[in-house]
């Protein structure tokens, strides 16, 4: 029997092994950043895979779980003084329960497809709605955390500091994905994606197993939220609820490879670098970027539906196809 | 061992299924034959959960199966197979065998352990760690039987394994039937292979436009003029009834 789990969890050990120790080697301020953004993407991809990837729930509202995981920081922090660490576990907590909710509703009257990317959709401009029209989360104007620097605040004085935390958020989620495609629930929540009755007819429950994908979802872009709080010390209603996170949770993935382990680390490393050139090449104009991200979905559904993960198999398919002497084999 | 009693199921004004009652005995294998279109699959749907019968009710070791969802059926030991094949076509034979597996084991390698007995049953073992989606006809009809066999099932409904396989393959997938019987699993079987529902089953039952027509073992049956009219049309039983004599004369 092929062992492709062990492999993977080897690839996790050398990603890891890596990263470690790049914030000592870079001394760049511009790559750190780069490469610290790239993770915190990989990291909310990371989310959306796991409900979209694995779960075959293409949610188009995961804005919904960030914003709700960085205003819970943000406001446990200004109007409570919660510390940020403790605001990063109430934000997951909270998210998760959104995410049960959404899910609860939406689960329960079988929507699937295009009608849960809609709804989801319209949940996160509901928030986004919300979130603009009460003083506790700064109305329009948004929220500034105040500057409270060292680890303990989870504000580190150095990128490096964002990027060790983010790296090791990314590897977790890495372990937990490895985990989940060697687990009951990881073959339950596949088997769901693939054909929800005949998932039925062998006693798996698709209400439950979605129900627990969109949580564990939710909780992890929220998390991802708390982060970004802390990163940027500020959040407002577009930034937080608006479509451009929404897209990019979705985008990661489906570049990198749906449903795979390392797909939303190899999407974001490839959308941030794409994005990097784009601004390099046409300068700051608002908007470009999306659509260039708009350009780049279309050409991989087009051409590369499995993501750039499916290249490398496509690579290694041919290149065993032809060892053993192409079409004869 | 399942009893189903005057069940009922209406699509608008389409009644179809009118008043059947059978009862399926533990070991045996049944079948359920009919033409085309009599509602035998419909049948099928109620006993395991994803239709809900108008009337009637469905029984099995005892306890009413009503309103149940079709995983919780499954559960409790019904499992069935689709006449659509239905396979998770991005996963591999020993994934999807291990969907499965999966009902009554909890960790991933007594899973895959199982599914990989289970395949070798049936005789999927070469294409273990194919995906679902290359396989032939005949694969993915062994397939649909190792996936329902493999939650460890005390009743198996299987709707048309046979459909679409050649003579040989046919001959193939016989002997294995019988060897899930001599398990000790129950089979109730819809086939329009008529060699081999005479070959497999103990009873069978015959099904026009919702209704049991008839009722017996396949040799009853096969002889039975109404089954005859069913399938040919008005009037065949006769005709055949003269064709016969006139062949005693010639």
């Amino acid at each position: 029997m092929r062992t492709p789990t062990l492999r993977t969890f080897w690839a996790i050990l050398i990603f890891a092994l890596v990263l470690l120790p790049l914030p000592l080697l870079v001394r760049s301020e511009f790559w750190l950043t780069w490469a610290t953004l790239a993770l915190f993407y990989a990291y909310l991809g990371q989310a959306w895979n796991l409900l979209g990837g694995y779960g075959g729930q293409f949610s188009f509202g995961h804005a919904l779980f960030f914003g709700t995981g960085a205003y819970c920081t943000a406001v446990l922090q200004i109007h409570v003084g919660v510390n940020a660490w403790a605001g990063f576990v109430v934000a997951a907590v909270a998210a998760g329960i959104v995410g049960a909710a959404t899910g609860w509703l939406v689960f329960r009257y079988g929507l699937r497809g295009s009608y849960f990317a809609l709804v989801t959709l319209a949940f996160a401009e509901v928030f986004r709605i919300l979130a603009n029209s009460f003083a506790f989360t700064g109305a329009g104007v948004g929220l500034l955390v105040p500057l409270m620097p060292g680890a303990w605040q989870m504000q580190f004085e150095t990128k490096a500091g964002f990027f060790w935390l983010l790296l090791v958020l990314v590897i977790a989620c890495l372990l937990l994905t490895w985990w989940l495609q060697n687990a009951r629930f990881g073959a339950r929540l596949m088997a769901v994606r693939e054909n929800e009755d005949a998932a039925r007819a062998l006693g798996v429950d698709p209400f439950n197993t979605k129900l627990l994908a969109i949580i564990a979802s939710g909780a992890i872009a929220g998390s991802a939220g708390a982060v970004y709080v802390q990163l940027f010390l500020y959040i407002d209603p577009g930034i937080a609820y608006g479509p451009s996170m929404s897209i990019e949770a979705l985008l990661v993935p489906i570049i990198g490879g749906l449903g795979t382990v390392f797909g939303p680390v190899l999407g974001a490393f490839a959308l941030h670098t794409i994005a990097e050139i784009g601004r390099l090449v046409f300068g700051e104009a608002p908007g470009l970027n999306l659509v260039l991200y708009g350009v780049l979905l279309v050409l991989m559904v087009l051409f590369l539906p499995n993501g750039l993960f499916g290249l490398g198999r496509f690579g290694f398919g041919l290149r065993r196809y032809f060892k053993r002497g192409g079409a004869n084999a | 061992m399942l009893e189903v009693a005057n069940l009922s199921k209406r699509f608008g004004g389409l009644v179809a299924s009118n008043k059947v009652s059978f009862t399926v005995q533990p070991g045996s294998i049944s079948a359920l034959i009919g033409p085309n279109g009599a509602g035998k699959t419909t049948i099928f749907a109620q006993i395991s959960g994803f239709h809900r019968p108008d009337e009637g009710d469905i029984r099995f070791e005892g306890a009413s199966l009503l309103g149940l969802t079709p995983e919780r059926i499954c559960m409790l030991g019904v499992a069935r197979t689709f006449q659509i094949v239905q396979p998770f076509a991005g996963l591999t034979v020993r994934e999807n065998i291990a969907v499965g597996a999966h009902l009554h084991r909890a960790g991933r390698k007594a899973a895959l352990g199982h599914a990989e007995a289970v395949a070798q049953r049936v005789g999927l073992g070469p294409q273990l760690d194919k995906p679902a989606a290359a396989l032939t006809v005949a694969g993915r009809k062994r397939l649909e039987l190792a996936k329902a066999l493999a939650t460890d099932p005390k009743l198996l409904l299987l709707d048309e394994v046979m459909a679409g396989l050649n003579p040989a393959e046919i001959d193939e997938i016989i002997p294995i039937i019988r060897g899930i019987r001599q398990s000790g699993v129950t089979i109730l079987l819809i086939e329009h292979v008529m060699r081999a529902v005479m070959n497999l089953s103990d009873h069978a039952w015959v099904l026009n436009n919702g209704s049991l027509i008839a009722s017996g073992t396949p040799a009853q049956i096969a002889a039975d003029p109404q089954v005859i009219e069913a399938y040919l049309g008005h009037g065949a039983a006769e005709r055949m009834q003269q064709a016969r004599i006139e062949a005693q004369h010639a």
